[in-house]
């Protein structure tokens, strides 16, 4: 399925391959240099590309190219939802994933390659059995390693490959037994130039992070489980169970992973806890134009709006601006055209405001397109749906967990048109 | 301690300057010093050493580099005790080892050591890296590995096997046949781990055998949920390509609907109303699988989802669809490639069914921040979700993109609000309107694109929008897009009837500044000119014939040509001939609208999901989904036990009572036959396969027609036809297998062994057996076990026959005799019989080919069979793997192979048993220790030549009459010695050539007839061999016992 794999950072420069069948040129991948030319922005770049022999399927992720080389017919979701799991991997392992930390650990993403996929077809993506086989780093570790001279690759089967519950391992112990759960929703939006909320929807996750010796069976429910509109599960979740009784039964992964994603559709009311008011005009004659933006406080549920930012896209023709902002800083930046004020936190006595003048090319024609704004956000201890976690129980084993729950909505791709 | 540290220290040191050296020359080879160091660090005797080495090679081969050259010192640590050494060797073994084939084969017999381990992670990296490495030349021992993995306790294992036979496959595609059968057998594998990956081999290797599904279909069904989630999405797409082959449409419900609407009236006809009124029932099995489907919708992987959905799409009746909306919809918030495919399919889908998408449209709204091709993507659901109810809210959508500062979007968004105005009668006009306003636009790329799409609106329909015609001409003034003020013209040209006032007075407009315009616009100008000549040249002779002369001075020539060309045209003179009589109808031809309609539109001729799809055009290696059968196949072939098989025994039961006596007796002559073949040659058991055969085509033949059809085949017993048949043979299995499949409890190999037989005998016979038996199916299991050892052993030969056939060099007569090696008395149950495959050993080239047959005739199982190490013979003996367990009554055959080093001396050693050890001995023929070989005549003589004297021993002998045959000759001399036969050209000379196993000696006899006599003669530099062989063919050329 997937014959080879190549990096490439943002540069273009292609510092990293890895072939799982015969090995093809890194030339192939000038197909790609093309196509990236040509889209200008790394996100054009169209995710599929065709080449004579070999097709090129590839994402963008922390500013690194996953180019991979197809030959033959293979649903490319596949190929994508993998380098994406591959991404992730690297991050689980290193931190981060970025071009430093893959090539810093060039000899375990090679080991890690190498067992994720034989002959181009996913063996082990579950983090926990890597983790098994392949250790990942730690600075002590590679002390103690340089010095005894051990290594970090596991010598048995990891217990989790043979197992009908291949996401835990067997024999976890800790001496303190914790589950934490987030629930964290973010508001998709769109809101017009009047404020009036032309779409909005909301997408909660619940991410835990499960520290339980042996083997634990959880089960989570909610006060109000009717609000979720559709969800998917990790697939340690039992969905027959959740089909009949509305409960969330299942036997954790070790460590952290996300339980279930979910959303709630635009058919329900969707809170937006924040309006703008905007006026962003140029003028027909003076190459120059006026911005004036006031955030306020909607539907905050009596919770403070946090880490406020406003970002405008504005049109090419825009120098620079000369604004004053009553709250928080400002930056715009000429070569990409973003105009960044990040406000901080949102004070409804005081209500921030950015106001100024923006100087245009001189001669250029009075640019037709508006910017739009996006805006980021957070608000702690509050899920915005109203979702509520009931209780938790644990089955299975002798101990009492520390168990906690924590809320947290944030602005997903919430714009505002003007 | 110390020491340790100011080491790393220098590594260090070392690394620095590699990486100096990196940035000087990139893609080339290291450096020769620098490699050096690193040969040097393999071969010192510190782990630690030879691993900072294997990490520096590998971070230079993920860098591109070329790190082949130090492969010798490399492939040395293959059998480290280190396992993230060995690893890391493994590595760069896989990457290399194509490029040093040679070199290479070194390390095999690491793998080979290493698939035997106790350590089952162990065995499966070994195997993985054996298959991994592209060797030709290992391709027997790849095979037999595959094999043996593939029947490994360890699903992990059998897990790797399912991934090598692809590798396999990709790298010698003539296994084929072979890589089947270990597909079949994995396929039969209940472990959830190894379904994924065996339905990938499958799917690559022979995905068009869909017969091998059948019985799988409804464990994989039920297996789906626990299978980890890439096997998910390979299983889901190869049954949704099954189920269209086997179930019929659940659609064609809706599709009689219709059609009852239409011709209930007229049709009156019975038959037809009965068929239509037949209520369409889904097949169990064809739910089972939406059924167990549905809940991995909710699954975290995005491909899983997308499998899922184009199942139903392509399978679920259409008011099931909507249940996987909201996962797509859901997908949406995925990563922007996950978008980009999912919002493809979903452009599709929404082509065909707008309802399924609506509810959801504004999940569609664009965002600035979307990609461009997403954009687009977005752009194309919401055109194609556009209705009566809908359009104006998204039409104030499609306001807001078209200010859009992505221009390319902008320019998208117009082609949308066109298709959407064709398709849409009552918002033609608003949309006209809007894209008129668009005109004015500053950017070129939104006024062309305006103005292209107002021009196919208004070829649509232009009686009705004489007044937007006007507009534009009125506009025309402030447009200075090029392309926009060429298309107006254009426009005014074509519909100069509609607007009679006002073209004249545009033409007159343009006259005036003729010489400024843009070139596009000057050719339409007279464009125009050349249509309001025609039309109306009362108002425009003149201001014709004045820019005609205009542009016959321009300076693009063009124009010139143009102009000349539109002036012999339209301006009658002398010169101009026919065609201006035809000026009118060339010019002013209506030209036809052009259709707006979707680039998805034809999409679904692929399937969803899949690569084809997205790229629109078939990518390599597709597998087309075919269309439903009007009719649904047999459904009991999915039938796994045969107890609960209620209607089909009957039948066979039924069917076989006519012939059941006959084919009874047949068997008994067969088999009677067998035994007598096991004494002494070879004629009975030819004539019985021929008889198979023949069997084969004409299964209800009389005996008479038989017996006298296959004394036919005798006489010409070419080996040309010979070959035929067993292809004919092998096409033969692969048909009636699905018949016989019936008998999956038996475990694989006998399995395997019986359905051979069955086809090599009448398989009807067996059939009878079988089903009669499985009505007492508990009591008659041990039994009937029981008669299948005994069956599979004694047609053993039968089988190897059919697996041979393929291979090119194969012997011309293999016997089916087996040997005792062990009886059960002695052996406390446990009974063993060999036999001679007279095939080349894949164990050694100096080995002869063994089968042995193991079975349990006691009341216990057996743990644990296996050789001792020690031979007391000093014989070098290949042993087979150990076999775990021998449950009673069962058998299992193996294959091993023995050096016998050129003589007849027995090979003894010990087989043991988990408690026991027996000393056993095998005491080859001579005629064994030989392969055969073959040559020409003149070789033959020219060999024959050297090997005078004392190499040649001869004898004359008086044939037995029934002897004196040509193939009687050949067919006696080829039961007792492994020979081949020489074509001769003289009549009465018979020639074979062979080669010793060990030694490879020569080994030439040839048989002279002189009637009554004949003289055999035998030249070979083992005179022992020689001597010994040609005691053996006077004994067999003399006796007459058929």
């Amino acid at each position: 399925m997937i014959h080879s794999l190549f990096l490439i950072n943002n540069a273009g420069d292609l510092f990293l391959e890895k072939h799982w069948k015969s090995v093809i040129s890194r030339s192939i991948c000038d197909y790609f240099f093309e196509a990236r030319e040509k889209a200008v922005e790394p996100d054009n770049v169209p995710p599929v590309i065709r080449s004579p022999h070999h097709y090129l399927i590839n994402i963008y992720r922390e500013k690194i190219f996953f180019v991979s080389v197809i030959q033959t017919e293979v649903p490319p979701l596949f190929v994508i939802e993998f380098l994406h799991r591959v991404a992730e991997t690297f991050q689980d392992y290193f931190g981060e994933c970025s071009e430093t930390t893959i090539k810093d650990n060039v000899v375990i993403v090679y080991e890690l390659l190498e067992e994720m996929l034989d002959n181009g077809f996913p063996l082990a993506t579950e983090s926990n059995i890597l983790k098994e086989l392949i250790r990942p780093p730690t600075i002590l570790r590679s002390m103690v390693n340089t010095i005894t001279g051990s290594s970090n690759v596991g010598e048995t089967l990891p217990t989790g490959q043979l197992s009908s519950i291949p996401w835990r391992r067997a024999g976890v112990k800790y001496t303190n037994n914790e589950a934490y759960f987030d629930v964290v929703e973010e508001i998709d939006a769109i809101l017009d130039k009047s404020g009036t909320t032309v779409f909005a929807e909301i997408q909660g996750v619940i991410d835990a992070c499960v520290k339980l010796s042996g083997m634990p069976d959880l089960s989570l429910s909610f006060m109000n489980p009717r609000l979720l509109d559709d969800v998917s599960f990790h697939p340690c979740v039992r969905y027959k169970r959740w089909e009949s009784e509305r409960v969330i039964s299942f036997i954790p992964p070790d460590g952290n992973f996300q339980l279930m994603s979910y959303h709630i559709s635009a058919q329900n009311l969707v809170a937006i806890p924040i309006y703008v008011k905007q006026n962003i005009s140029f003028f027909e004659t003076g190459s120059s134009g006026r911005l004036d933006i006031t955030v306020g406080p909607k539907q905050t549920m009596g919770k403070t709006v946090e880490c406020l930012v406003v970002t405008v896209h504005m049109p090419k023709v825009v120098l620079s601006a000369n604004l004053n902002a009553t709250q928080g800083t400002y930056n715009y930046d000429p070569v990409t055209k973003i105009l960044l004020w990040d406000i901080g936190k949102l004070n409804p006595q005081k209500l921030p405001n950015l106001k100024g003048s923006l100087s245009l090319q001189s001669g250029a024609p009075k640019p037709e397109e508006s910017p739009s704004l996006n805006i980021d956000l957070k608000i702690q201890q509050l899920a915005i749906s109203g979702l509520k976690v009931n209780r938790l129980d644990m089955y299975g084993e002798k101990y009492k967990p520390f168990k906690g729950v924590k809320y947290v909505t944030k602005a997903g791709k919430f714009q505002v048109r003007t | 301690m110390l020491g340790m540290s100011a080491n790393s220290v220098s590594y260090n040191e070392q690394g620095s300057v590699e990486s100096g050296v990196d940035a000087a020359q990139e893609n080339s080879s290291i450096p020769g010093s620098f490699s050096s160091d690193l040969k040097e660090m393999l071969e010192s005797n510190k782990e630690s050493l030879k691993l900072e080495a294997m990490k520096r090679i590998v971070g230079l081969i993920a860098k591109g580099k070329n790190a082949s050259e130090l492969f010798p010192a490399v492939v040395k640590n293959v059998a480290s005790k280190n396992i993230e050494l060995k690893k890391l060797v493994y590595v760069y073994l896989v990457r290399y080892a194509e490029e040093q084939q040679d070199l290479a084969l070194l390390s095999i017999s690491t793998f080979q050591r290493a698939l035997k381990d106790p350590n089952q992670l162990i065995r499966a990296s070994a195997l993985r890296v054996l298959s991994s490495i592209r060797v030709p030349i290992i391709v027997p021992i790849m095979m037999l590995a595959i094999k043996e993995a593939a029947t490994d306790l360890s699903p992990y294992v059998r897990k790797t096997a399912a991934h090598a036979i692809q590798k396999l496959y990709s790298l010698d595609p003539d296994q084929k046949e072979h890589l089947i059968e270990v597909i079949e057998k994995l396929l039969k594998d209940k472990s959830t781990l190894v379904a994924g990956s065996v339905v990938m081999a499958f799917e690559e290797v022979c995905p068009d055998r869909i017969d091998l599904i059948h019985k799988n279909y409804r464990k994989l069904c039920n297996l789906l949920v626990d299978v980890e989630e890439w096997g998910q999405v390979v299983i889901i797409h190869m049954l949704t390509r099954y189920a269209r082959t086997q179930f019929v449409s659940p659609w064609r419900e809706d599709a009689m609907f219709d059609e009852n609407n239409e011709k209930a009236f007229y049709d009156s006809e019975e038959e037809r109303k009965v068929e239509q009124t037949k209520p369409y029932i889904m097949d169990p099995d064809h739910r089972l699988l939406l059924r167990n489907t549905k809940p991995l919708l909710q699954s975290r992987n995005t491909a899983v989802v997308m499998a899922v959905s184009q199942l139903y799409w392509h399978l679920a009746p259409k008011h099931e669809l909507s249940i996987i909306t909201k996962s797509l919809v859901r997908l949406l918030r995925s990563h922007r490639e996950v978008q980009y495919v999912v919002l493809q399919n979903i452009a599709t889908m929404s082509i065909q069914r707008k309802g399924m998408f609506e509810p959801f449209m504004k999940s569609f709204y664009v965002r600035s921040t979307d990609a461009t091709h997403i954009k687009t993507l977005k752009l194309e659901i919401l055109t194609n979700l556009a209705n009566e109810a809908n359009i104006s809210t998204i039409l104030r959508e499609f306001q807001t993109y078209v200010k859009s500062q992505d221009k390319a979007f902008a320019a998208a968004t117009i082609q949308a609000i066109g298709r959407c105005a064709t398709n849409i009668s009552e918002v033609t006009d608003t949309c006209l309107n809007g894209l008129v306003l668009l005109l004015s636009n500053r950017d070129e790329t939104v006024v062309a694109e305006s103005v292209v799409v107002i021009k196919k609106l208004l070829q649509t329909q232009p009686s009705q929008h004489s007044d937007i015609i006007k507009h534009m001409a009125k506009l025309f003034d402030n447009i200075t897009v090029p392309m926009a003020r060429a298309s107006i013209l254009w426009l005014m040209g074509e519909y100069c009837e509609h607007v009679p006032k006002i073209a004249p007075d545009v033409l007159r407009k343009m006259a005036k500044t003729f010489t400024n315009e843009e070139d596009i616009v000057k050719l339409q100008i007279v464009n125009l000119a050349a249509k309001l000549y025609l039309t109306n040249s009362k108002q425009t002779k003149l201001l014709t014939q004045y820019i005609l002369n205009l542009g016959k001075y321009d300076q693009n020539y063009d124009i010139r040509d143009r102009t000349r060309f539109i002036r012999q045209l339209i301006v009658p003179n002398e010169k101009s001939g026919a065609l201006s009589k035809y000026a009118r109808r060339i010019l002013m031809a209506p030209k036809p609208a052009p259709v707006l309609q979707s680039a998805f539109k034809d999409r679904d001729r692929f399937q969803l999901g899949t690569l084809s799809h997205t790229l629109n055009s078939q990518a390599s290696g597709y597998l087309e989904l075919s269309d439903w059968p009007a009719v649904a196949p047999d459904q009991s072939v999915r039938n796994v036990e045969v107890v609960k098989e209620a209607g089909a025994p009957a039948l066979r039961k039924s069917k076989t009572a006519k012939s059941n006596e006959k084919f009874y007796s047949d068997s008994e002559e067969e088999e009677e036959e067998e035994e007598e073949g096991s004494s002494s040659e070879g004629s009975s058991s030819s004539s019985s396969e021929e008889s198979v055969s023949e069997s084969e085509s004409e299964e209800n033949s009389d005996d008479s027609n038989k017996s006298s059809s296959s004394q036919s085949e005798k006489s010409s017993s070419e080996s040309d036809s010979e070959k035929k048949k067993k292809t004919l043979k092998n096409k033969k299995l692969q048909q009636q297998k699905p018949d016989i499949l019936i008998i999956t409890y038996l475990p694989p190999q006998i399995m395997q062994k019986t359905l051979l037989l069955i086809i090599m005998t009448k398989y009807i016979l067996i059939h009878i057996v079988l089903s009669i038996s499985t009505q007492f199916f508990v009591n008659c299991m041990c039994s009937l076990l029981h008669l299948c050892v005994f069956l599979a052993c004694q047609f053993d030969v039968v089988s190897w026959h059919v697996h041979v056939s393929l291979q090119a060099s194969s012997p011309v007569f293999v016997p089916e005799t087996s040997h005792e090696l062990l009886h059960r008395m002695t052996g406390k149950g446990l009974s063993a019989q060999y036999r001679f495959t007279r095939q080349p050993c894949i164990y050694g080239n100096s080995m002869v080919s063994l089968q042995l047959t193991l079975s349990n005739s006691s009341d216990q199982a057996l743990e644990n069979i296996h050789i001792s190490e020690k031979s007391s013979t000093g014989q070098n003996i290949h042993r087979f793997n150990a076999i775990e367990r021998l449950e009673p009554q069962a058998s299992v055959t193996v294959s091993m192979g023995v050096d016998f080093n050129d003589s007849t001396q027995a090979a003894n050693f010990q087989l043991c048993t988990k408690e026991d050890e027996f000393s056993v001995s095998i005491q080859p023929a001579v005629g064994e220790l030989l392969l055969p070989i073959t040559m020409s005549e003149a070789d033959f003589t020219k060999e024959q030549g050297k090997l005078m004297g004392m190499n040649e021993s001869s004898a004359t002998i008086t044939m037995t009459p029934e002897n004196v045959s040509s193939q009687s000759v050949n067919r006696k001399v080829v039961s007792v010695a492994n020979i081949g036969v020489i074509p001769s050209s003289q009549e009465n000379i018979y020639r074979f050539a062979g080669k010793t196993v060990s030694s490879g000696s020569l080994v030439l006899v040839s048989v002279a007839l002189k009637d009554p006599d004949a003289v055999i003669t035998i030249n070979t530099e083992k005179t022992v061999i020689g001597s010994m062989l040609l005691r053996q063919f006077k004994t067999a050329l003399t006796n007459s016992c058929p």
